[in-house]
């Protein structure tokens, strides 16, 4: 077994795992989601804290309007869905069908983030800022650091799809695929908790 | 010992097992389910807004306890915590959200009620 020249192509259950790099990169990157929580929660806590202070501005349920929200919502829910399935096709040994559906997570993440470019436009025109008011500066921080996350995940696939569009599945792309995925999962984890805190108790409260 | 002689950069070639392809199958119906309900849970958190009938000291905490639901179903199911061998990424995350609660509740304390 010393010298053992034949390289061993077959395709293990989880390739993201079958490395210790790939479980390293795992471990890593959940530690790294950790860190995340308690960004956004301090965000959170300073939305909640500071949403009254509205100053001269407008408030939070003269701006909010639900059906945009709720499109934004489903779009981004539908692409955490589609990210699953390209992992799912990852295991079966479907490159095209990993690359397909992780194109299309892609496409619904730009819908998603041109919505919110579009929504910041409007709340400027009604007037609010980032300096208009307490509840304008958090609510900007909070809502775009989310912006900011999506429009990073993007980069982050759409380098993937383009660096490994002719490479197949590998050891050392799976984990890279994987993780990427997580990642988009973990914004969608974000935004749930966006659409019920900031916009349904902003106008409902 | 397993990493002898394998090269990372090969393109990975076969099929899985049968008993792997049943597991797929099997977890792309529960991911498919989950997504189904998150849909569900979302548009009734939704709706318990633009209803007029239901009282907001109801609505808040119900829109609440849906989004803890739908965000357990999206770490377990879509994000894979339930598999053996997550233990450390559930660690990494419920610390996290201990962490987490505690912030919150500190800040809001502190800036909305203290006004500093």
């Amino acid at each position: 077994m010393e010298h053992q020249h034949t390289v061993q192509q077959t395709l293990p259950p989880n390739p993201e795992k079958a490395t210790l790099e790939g479980r390293n990169k795992f471990l890593g990157f959940w530690f790294f989601l950790g860190g995340e929580t308690v960004l956004f929660a301090s965000l959170f806590g300073t939305y909640l804290g500071l949403k009254g202070s509205t100053h001269t501005g407008p408030g939070p349920d003269e701006l909010f309007s639900l059906p945009l929200v709720f499109i934004m919502t489903m779009i981004l829910l539908t692409s955490s869905l589609t990210s699953v399935f390209a992992i799912i096709n990852m295991k079966k040994g479907n490159y095209r069908g990993l690359l397909l559906w992780l194109s299309v997570t892609v496409i619904l993440g730009l819908a998603f983030l041109g919505f919110e470019i579009y929504e910041f436009y409007e709340y400027v025109h009604h007037g609010l800022g980032f300096t208009t008011s307490a509840f304008g500066s958090s609510f900007y921080t909070l809502v775009g650091t989310h912006g900011a996350h999506v429009a990073f995940g993007i980069a982050w696939i759409t380098t993937l799809l383009l660096r490994y569009r002719k490479s197949g599945l590998t050891l050392t792309n799976a984990p890279k695929f994987y993780v990427a995925v997580l990642y988009w999962h973990f914004i969608d984890v974000v935004w749930v908790f966006i659409f019920s805190v900031v916009y349904l108790m902003g106008i409902g409260g | 010992m397993a990493d002898h002689g394998m090269d990372p950069t090969a393109p990975l070639k076969g099929e899985p097992t049968k008993k792997v392809k049943r597991k797929l199958a099997r977890e792309t119906r529960t991911q498919v389910i989950s997504f189904v309900l998150m849909i569900f849970l979302t548009s009734l958190a939704f709706i318990s807004i633009a209803s007029d009938a239901i009282p907001a000291s109801f609505a808040m905490p119900f829109i609440l306890l849906l989004a803890t639901i739908q965000v357990v179903l999206q770490l377990y199911v879509f994000m894979h915590l339930n598999e053996r061998g997550n233990g450390w990424a559930n660690v990494m995350i419920w610390s996290a959200v201990i962490i987490a609660i505690p912030t919150v509740a500190s800040l809001m304390l502190l800036l909305g009620i203290v006004k500093w």
